[in-house]
């Protein structure tokens, strides 16, 4: 946006190799998305087989993962990017490490899909388990938009957000306690349901620190391990 | 681990937290001051109203494309461009609280106080121990012994003496190109000034060279002021404390190298910086 414009470059060479590597982050962004998504609906519908896939395609999200590192690296040893352009790959070789993390909490999802299948459906076809999830998609789907628009105001909405998946995720262990209670013969479902609840949370955090990264790489600004207000301060200046 | 063992190596918090390694132009003590300074060759104007504080015992670098003024600035430091007869200079350079320009500074004097250092090594044809003493000798200094401590502090400091100590009386015309540019450094320190200033001074150097240059560099700023002109940003970006960007006769931005290279004010300066200058 203002400040980090990748085009006009003097080495065209050297805005190709930002550019495809800010795309990468996208599309293995896309691919994680994906992944939270089959997830869901392979564990809401009880599918064996998508669960399946969603952990065999794990390995995607990690060579992904490996293939952008070694690219930054390239790029941090033969260009030397200063400012804007360091920033950059600073918060891509962050951002992909949160990125890679999501993709193991789908896979856990997708385990637990597995788990869940075998047993009794409960009567509301787990449908906190879905709005959790459509939820924390928002957020990484907002996240990465936010990542390539350089939008700031947008990365902070992915902050506020989290604080609506956290007290979402507080209200299902607390009615899952419940269950455990009301009946032991719950427990082993409850806990996967518990286990998958977990999963989806621990997704919006590192959608969460997405977003701090991408206020890094626009203002310059830390804001990790701050408050939100003074996020939301540090987005606007 | 239980939580009864005593760390073997306490962290020391103060200086982890947020910032703390910042280094703030404010709380430096300033040891040259250029006011308002603009300087003309004949009619075209080459630097337009600098004013910046020149930090004591740091390191500051200049740095710009070719023709934005900045060694032009460098040279008015210690009136180098009095030696070029168009030039008309404006406004003051304070060294220590006193106008290096006004009627009463002896040149010679500032020169002595304020060295220099220029791109390409220019050591004069004679033995490396003759290129030290030279600024003794010119000050009348004949102790033999007083001259000799002296060149070997010199070389000491300019990081040579382990490497010429047993050819002082060698020509230095038959050193390398970094050990040439190190002899003229000791030549440079052997007077004792206050102020180095450095030209390019590894420009012409091989990285091996460079690299000895610049870990010189930052040994020399403990005793003495140290500015640098240099072409190569990640040079500037490794030897200095603060640095300072000139565009077209103007500084543009002035502050700590390390704000400057991650997150400079000016778009200008992120321009030039990650190479979109142009």
């Amino acid at each position: 946006m203002e400040k980090t414009s990748l085009s006009h470059h003097i080495s065209r060479q050297f805005n190709e190799e930002l550019e495809d590597i800010r795309n990468k982050v996208l599309a293995m962004g896309g691919l994680v998305e994906e992944q939270i998504e089959n997830a869901i609906t392979a564990l809401v519908n009880g599918d064996t087989e998508l669960a399946e896939t969603v952990i065999s395609r794990d390995y995607q999200v990690n060579a992904l993962e490996v293939a952008i590192d070694e690219e930054s690296i390239q790029i941090l040893a033969r260009r030397q990017p200063a400012a804007g352009d360091l920033r950059l790959i600073v918060a891509v070789i962050k951002t992909i490490t949160d990125l890679e993390r999501i993709g193991d909490q789908a896979e856990r999802i997708g385990r637990m899909a597995i788990h869940l299948a075998e047993m009794e459906r409960p009567k509301n076809q787990y449908s906190e388990l879905e709005h959790l999830g459509v939820q924390v998609r928002k957020m990484l789907h907002n996240a990465l938009d936010a990542f390539a628009r350089m939008d700031t105001e947008a990365a902070v909405a992915v902050a506020q957000e989290d604080i609506k998946v956290d007290a979402e995720y507080d209200a299902i262990m607390r009615q899952m306690i419940t269950f455990m209670m009301e009946d032991p013969r719950n427990v082993k479902r409850t806990l996967d349901i518990m286990w998958s609840a977990r999963a989806l949370e621990r997704m919006g955090d590192h959608a969460c620190n997405i977003s701090e990264y991408i206020i890094y790489l626009v203002k310059g600004k830390d804001v990790r391990h701050t408050s939100l207000a003074h996020m939301e301060k540090e987005a606007r200046d | 681990m239980s939580s009864s063992t005593t760390p073997t190596h306490a962290i020391d918090m103060d200086n982890i937290s947020r910032g703390a390694a910042t280094s703030q132009l404010e709380d430096e003590t300033p040891c040259l001051e250029v006011k308002n300074l603009n300087l003309f060759y004949g009619e075209k104007q080459a630097l337009h109203g600098v004013d910046m504080i020149i930090p004591k015992k740091r390191v500051t670098a200049y740095i710009g494309p070719s023709g934005c003024g900045k060694s032009t600035l460098l040279r008015c430091i210690n009136r180098m461009n009095d030696l070029v007869d168009s030039v008309r200079i404006e406004g003051e350079i304070l060294l220590d609280g006193q106008d290096i320009y006004h009627k009463s500074v002896n040149v010679a004097d500032l020169r002595r106080r304020v060295g220099m250092v220029f791109q390409k090594p220019n050591p004069f044809p004679k033995t490396i121990y003759e290129n030290v003493a030279y600024g003794l000798r010119l000050q009348g200094i004949k102790d033999r012994r007083r001259i000799d401590e002296v060149v070997e502090k010199a070389l000491k400091g300019a990081a040579l003496w382990d490497e010429v100590k047993d050819r002082l009386h060698e020509s230095a015309l038959g050193l390398s190109g970094g050990q040439q540019q190190r002899v003229v450094i000791a030549r440079a320190i052997a007077i004792e000034p206050e102020v180095l200033l450095l030209d390019e001074p590894a420009s012409a150097l091989d990285p091996i060279s460079t690299l000895k240059i610049e870990e010189l560099i930052y040994e020399l700023k403990d005793k003495y002021t140290i500015v640098i002109v240099t072409h190569n940003m990640q040079q500037a970006a490794r030897v200095s404390d603060y640095t300072a960007f000139m565009y077209m006769g103007n500084l543009i931005e002035f502050g700590d190298t390390k704000t400057l290279f991650t997150n400079p004010r000016e778009k200008q300066t992120e321009d030039y910086i990650t190479g979109r200058y142009g």
